[in-house]
Formats: structure tokens, sequence, C-alpha cells
């Protein structure tokens, strides 16, 4: 069919390299995402390799294996001595797996070291553990027995979804049970009159919008892990994404959570529900740490026909503060994404990525996104155009371009979405994800480039609507001097402007002894207690998330 | 305008029978030339359902549900106009015309083209959807009134993919046509234009004498992008209404579309047991033999 052989050509011309991809028989497995993404993670481990530069792909954890008991990490997390493996943890024996093989049957308990290869190792490569074990639960029956199990044998545990967290919170620190809910992926419910939708923990969110798409609805977010993340993992780690600015944060539109080791049934598809104490947000968020998500009832939004996407570029970072601002007062309910990217960035792209030009014939220092979705084309298009035509005339805009088709939008949301994919072809790379007041974002990037100098190259983008800087220094190699500069001079310098030092990402094991940069000790302490309530042996997800030092009994 | 001296000051002592000849091919030369700069170039372009969207047969199966759908330029016109704009920007033309058939909402797509760089919009208004022959005898008419030097469009619509409309215009007007050109080089001498088109076996290269209608295929070249300064110097560019009685066009239509369906949903396979069941099947049920 025409629309098929236009698409698969125009994919071959403008996603250069992605085409070789897609020319590979069995690609039914995951739908193709939109930004390419998905190439990328649903052959990771494998095709990954021989995408990214040799000078990357060394492992050079490999050089530090000091043995099983102490942990593999490959180079600059916190600043934080290694990690031990507490003694308290039994060790897995074969009376163990005989009794998984029971509760699961055998084809769900995966011992393979292939499978044990990837489940271990996170998406950036950069943490690795050494578990021995994967557990494929199909059902929350099962979840529950597993973990009543391991909670009697003091066997630590770590969840897992789709494994596309940036801050080594879905892979085992060291010899942890893996527990990966990626058969559990059936949509249980969808009421087109309310838009709620209850589906397992590990359905795909790229599945559940072409889902929701057939429907007339789309997912409260997006975000570039969409081909491979699941649900439950970004209620875990309350993901925000390119969404947030119009649809809030996981709080506000996940109706409820069924966590467990005890199944706690909160399960409900109601808007409104004032009875005690709202349990559900301990869990979002808790990244695992508090109980595991089996289902999830999301509130999803309706599909609304007229999407614009303007790119638009900036002569400096005070210019792109005042077009947000002038952005929320004119195009107010109409916007629906506010992302920015500086020069660096675009470069990276650029560089690195097949088949992307930049939109602006022009270099600027700044580039900016901006998406209205409303219900009236002629009407938006009307207003997005007559804003941006008034910014260029103030002089707050130096060039910029507006998508007439969803093609063309789709390959300005590709260089956004692409610079972490570039950023990992690029070579080493350290990311921190603040949020900050909106002025302070750039702020912070300068002061780190005059630090860093010439040692590294310094980018930062995204969520600018939200006030959330992803800041990457991308270097040739990983090295101590380097992360010697960046931590703790990050940290303190968020803290110093009342930031957080994680907006979005999570601790994970990355950040895991930071949280008192952005938390005070006393809250720290009462959500200590809250973890030894909920799991007075500590078996989920252990090492993450709270200081270790919390737990040193 | 310095030729005729240089030739004279090249120091050739020429008698003047040649130098009169001389003078008539330089006149011819620029008389041509002229000709070239004024030349116009009319693009059709086509208001479609977006590439990128999903489809779905309306229950009545009268046609494709164009409700609530996002429409855009069709991607085959985009690139014809793109080479049109590229034409004018290397001087071989004044003027790039855009022509659009269709109801009211056709003026966003001429809004589109004009933020693209077009010159002025013509829009020929009527709510029936015209199959490619009536089309193709608008464009005719319309090529008569403005004396186009080239034609383009793209080489077929992604809504119905019938790969026509371009080749009967050259017919009805009688002019030399080359269709899914990958490659359009314009000689200022001697007034042809050199195509490559793509074919089944390869590339093909023709030389066609303007003025021509030209098809546009897939790797022509890529679209520019609307920029801001464009779209702010598109709102003044003028949309010329017509309609079809101003144009003095027969629109009856000796087709009629009975009936859209979608294609059938591909089956599972069923596995049989044994030869002589395959057999059964291929006789009884796929009725092979």
């Amino acid at each position: 069919m025409m629309m098929q052989r236009l698409r698969r050509s125009e994919e071959f011309i403008r996603f250069g390299c992605e085409s070789l991809i897609n020319l590979r028989p069995n690609k039914n497995s995951v739908p193709r995402s939109v930004s390419g993404f998905v190439t990328h993670y649903d052959t990771k481990g494998k095709l990954f390799e021989s995408n990214v530069g040799n000078h990357y792909n060394t492992h050079r954890c490999l050089g530090r294996n000091l043995g099983m008991l102490q942990q593999y990490k490959c180079f600059g997390s916190s600043s934080a001595s290694q990690i031990e493996r507490k003694p308290l943890f039994s060790s897995l024996d074969s009376k163990d797996v005989s009794s998984f093989k029971e509760i699961l049957g055998d084809k769900n308990v995966v011992e393979d070291e292939e499978r044990l290869e990837t489940a271990n190792t996170d998406w950036m490569k950069k943490y690795k553990g050494s578990s021995k074990l994967m557990l494929l639960p199909k059902n929350t029956e099962e979840v529950s027995q597993i973990l009543q199990y391991c909670d009697s044998r003091r066997l630590a545990v770590v969840p897992q979804g789709g494994n596309t967290g940036l801050v080594g919170g879905s892979v085992p620190v060291f010899d942890e049970v893996i527990i990966n809910v990626g058969l559990m992926n059936k949509v249980l419910a969808f009421d087109e009159v309310s838009g709620v939708l209850v589906c397992e923990a590990g359905c795909i969110l790229e599945n559940l919008a072409t889902f929701l798409d057939t429907k007339g609805f789309i997912m409260p977010l997006d975000l570039g892990a969409k081909g491979s993340c699941h649900i439950g993992g970004n209620v875990s780690t309350n993901a925000g994404g390119l969404r947030l600015i119009r649809y809030g944060s996981l709080h506000g539109t996940v109706l409820a959570v069924t966590a467990n080791g005890n199944v706690l049934d909160m399960l409900g598809t109601l808007r409104k529900d004032n009875t005690g104490y709202d349990l559900k947000h301990l869990f979002i968020g808790s990244e695992g740490s508090l109980g595991i998500v089996t289902k999830v009832s999301i509130l999803t939004q309706p599909k609304l026909s007229s999407v614009n996407l303007a790119f638009i570029a900036c002569k400096d970072y005070l210019s792109c503060q005042k077009i947000l601002v002038e952005a929320k007062k004119n195009l107010g309910e109409i916007l629906s994404a506010f992302e920015f990217l500086d020069n660096n960035s675009m470069d990276l792209v650029l560089n690195h990525l097949d088949g992307v030009r930049n939109p602006v014939s022009s270099t600027e220092n700044f580039y900016i996104l901006i998406e209205t979705t409303g219900s009236d084309e002629t009407n938006d298009r009307e207003k997005l155009e007559a804003f941006l035509l008034k910014s260029l005339e103030k002089g707050l805009v130096s060039d910029g371009v507006i998508a007439q088709d969803i093609n063309q939008a789709s390959s300005f949301w590709r260089i956004r979405e692409g610079i972490t994919e570039a950023l990992q072809k690029a070579g080493a790379v350290y990311k921190y994800d603040l949020s900050l007041p909106v002025e302070e974002i750039y702020n912070i990037v300068n002061d780190l480039r005059r630090r860093l100098g010439e040692l590294a190259n310094v980018m930062g983008y995204g969520h600018l609507g939200d006030g959330n800087l992803h800041l990457n220094i991308s270097a040739a190699d990983y090295n101590d001097k380097l992360i010697g500069l960046i931590e703790p001079y990050v940290y303190e310098w968020t803290s110093k402007h009342r930031g957080s030092i994680s907006a979005e990402h999570g601790l994970g094991v990355m950040k895991a002894n930071e949280i008192f940069y952005s938390k005070s000790p006393e809250t720290v302490a009462i959500m200590a207690s809250i973890k030894k309530l909920l799991d007075p042996k500590g078996i989920l997800n252990p090492y993450k998330v709270l200081p270790h030092s919390l737990f040193s009994h | 305008m310095n030729t005729p001296s240089l030739f004279i000051s090249g120091g050739l002592n020429l008698p003047p029978p040649e130098i009169k000849i001389c003078f008539c091919s330089l006149f011819f030369y620029f008389f041509s030339f002229c000709c070239y700069r004024a030349m116009k170039i009319l693009v059709a372009v086509k208001r479609v359902v977006d590439y990128a969207v999903k489809i779905r047969v309306k229950p009545d199966k009268t046609g494709v549900d164009t409700q609530n759908v996002k429409m855009s330029m069709n991607p085959f016109c985009e690139i014809a106009l793109e080479e049109a704009l590229r034409i004018r920007e290397a001087g071989f033309a004044k003027e790039v015309v855009a022509v659009s058939i269709g109801p009211s909402q056709c003026v966003d797509t001429l809004r589109t083209g004009l933020a693209m760089g077009a010159d002025r919009g013509i829009h020929v208004e009527t709510n029936s959807s015209f199959l490619p022959l009536t089309i193709a005898k608008i464009l005719k008419s319309l090529a008569e009134v403005e004396n186009p030097g080239l034609i383009f469009l793209g080489k077929q619509a992604i809504d119905d993919d019938c790969n026509q409309t371009g080749q009967m215009v050259a017919a009805l007007l009688g002019w030399p046509q080359a269709t899914f050109a990958s490659k359009v080089v314009l000689d200022k001498d001697k007034h042809v234009a050199t195509v490559d088109r793509e074919v089944d076996g390869g590339l093909e290269t023709l030389c066609v004498e303007l003025p021509a209608v030209i098809t546009t295929d897939l790797r022509l070249n890529q679209p520019r992008y609307a920029s801001l300064p464009n779209i702010m110097k598109a709102k003044s560019k003028p949309i010329k209404k017509m309609t079809v009685q101003d144009l003095k066009v027969d629109v009856k239509s000796d087709i009629e579309i009975l009936e859209v369906t979608e294609p059938p949903k591909r089956k599972s396979g069923v596995m049989v047991s044994s030869v002589d069941e395959l057999i059964d099947k291929l006789r009884n049920e796929a009725h092979v033999f």
C-alpha cells in the first residue's frame, strides 16, 4: 500500500541508521516508537552494543570485578564509598529454587546466564548486579506467594519492570532475586465514559497508548522510554515526562495501586475518595522499596484532534523564561508541552543521530519546543501563530518553524527525545536530574561549564515548563577526577537554591545517600520508620532510595 | 546586455551577413532568456488525511472517515512545491503559484504552501470530491489562463493512490510529461528539462521540452519547514477564489464509487495433522483444485 511504502521509504531516508534495524525480520514484538527510542531498548544488550562506539563498550566494569560479594559499580556514582552486602540477607540455595518452581512453574524461574546478564545490567550500563535468579510471576497471587517466601527466608528482592531507569534502581546491587513483572501485561478494563484504565503492572507504556488510541484516549504521561518501560515502573518511580505540564503528575492521575507482600487491594476506579489516609501515594514514587505494584488504575484523557508543534530558537536564557511566561498566558489552556535544549545538546544530536536536521536555519543558543493540544484546529493554529509572531516582533524569538504535519512534528520530537540516545553514543555521561526555580536553571549549567573547562561537555535540556533540568556531562571516558569535580558540587548548588536533586528520575542506588540535600533529617527519619513498618526485614529493593546509614542494624 | 559588443570586440572581423545572423541568434537567446525569467510554475496541492493517521472506513461504507482527523498537504505535493521553489530560487522562474481544488478548508493547505514560499494561491472551491479526470480538466483550464512554463504535481495522492492526474493533465494540454521525477535539471539555453525518473528497473533519464508536466517522487528533495518569517509574509499573499463554472469545466463523472471497505482481516493459520487433511482443506476450503 502506498502509505506503507511511503512510510518505509521515509524511514529509510530520514531515519538513516534506524532503517537498518527496521529491516530486521521480526519487528512485531514491540511497536515502533515515534521517537525511535525503542530500537534501542528491544534489543538491549545485543544490538545496542553494535551501535555504540567501542571505547564505551569495553565494559570497564569487568576490570573491577572483585568478586560476587562486593558491588559491581563501574564508576562514579555517588561519592559514597563502596556499598557492602548486608550479611543478614540469606543466600539463594537449591531448595529456594525448587520452591519457586513449585509456585511459578519451571518456565518462569530463570537461571539462564544470558537472560540474567541483561536483567542484571541497567539501561545505561552503569550498574551491574550479580543475581543468580529471575522470577516471572503471572498474577498478584504468585507475587504475594513469592514475597511471603522471600520474607520468611530473608532473601532480598529487586522488583523489575522495563529496566529503563536511570539511577540504578531496577537492577540488583548484589545477588538479590529479580522479580520481573513483564508477564503481567494484560489490560483488565477500560471505561469509555470516565476514561479510567485498569491494567496490570507489566503493560508497556506504548502498548497502552496504542490501545487507548483506538478508543480515542491518550495516556497522561509520555516519555522517551515509552517503547520499553512498564506502567508499574512508571508508577513506582512517579515518572514525569513530556506531558506533566498539562496533565499533572502520576499522584494526580493514578487512582489506585495494589502493592504487596500482603496484598493491599487499593484498586478502585473512583475519581474522588476521601476515606482515610490515601496510602497509594506512599507507593507512587517509592521505587519498589515499600511494595510491588501489580495493578494500576489510571485516569486517561480524551484524545484531542488538534495538535500543533513549534520549534523556536532564542538568543539567551532570559528570553526563554519570558517566552514561558507569555506562553502560559497566551496559550493557557491548550499548552501541552514546553521543552528546551541548549546549543550543545543540539550539536550532539546532529552529530550522533542519523536523519536529523536542525529545523531552524540558524544556530542559536537555545531551542524551545512548544506543543499545543486542543479540539479546534483552526483556532489553535491561529492562537499559536499569533503568539509566535508577537514574540518574534518583541525580539524574544529569533527564528522558528511550525510543523505542518505529523511527520514534521515527530522529527522535531526526535531531536528532543534523541538527546539521551545521542549521549550514550558520545561516550561517558554523567546524568543529573534537578528541579530548580526557573530563573536559576541555566546558572548551574554555566557554573559547571566554568568549573570543568575543557575536561567535559556540559549540556542542559529539559522540561522548562515544570522547572526540571536534565544536566548531562559528556566526556570521552569516565574518570574519578571528573566525578570529584562534579559531585558533591552539583548537589550542594541545588541544595543552596532549595531545589530537588532528583526531579523525576528518583533516587535509586545513585542518589540513595544524597537525600539529605533535599529533605530534612526529621523527614527522612519518618520515611525510615514507614519503611520498617511495611518491610520489617528490609528485603524489598535494599541499598536504594534511603540512606544506608539508617539501616545499619 | 553586453554580449553583442563582446562578440564584436572579440577581435573577429566578420563580414556583415554573419553579424546579422549572430544578432538574430542573440536576440532569440535574450527572448528565450526573458521568457524563462518570466516563467511561471503552477503547483497543484491536495489536502489529504495526514499520512501518520490510522484511517477508518465510515460505517455506511461510502468512504473513509475524515471527521476530526488531522488533514495536511499530500507529502508528494510538498515535494513538488519544494522543487518549484528551488527552481525559482535558482533564477529559472519568476513566480510559483499553488492551486488547490476542494472545500473551504483547502485554504489551510494553500496557506501552508504560501508559508513555504509560494507567491500566490488559487482555490477552486467545490464541495464535491472529484476524480482525477475532472481535476485534470480543471488544471487544464487553469493552465490556459495562467500560461505556466511548468506544472508540478505529486506523483499520486496518498488517499486514493490514483497516480493519474499528472499524466491526464499532460495529455489534455498536449504537453510532454516526466513522471516519478527523482532529479530535475533545467537548461537555460535549450529551454528543456532533463528529468531522472524512477522506474521499476532503475532510473530513466528523459529530456522534455518546456512547457511540460512533471510529477514528483519521494527522493527528489526534502521539503523545507514553514518558518515564522515566511508564515508572517504568507498572511499578505493573495489567494484567488474561483469556481468550476468560472473555468467552464464539465464535472460530470463517468465513475461512481459504489462501496469502500476495509481489507479483510488476516485470518490466523490452521495447523493440520496429516497430508490427507491438508489435501482435503486445499480442495474443499481453499478451492485450489
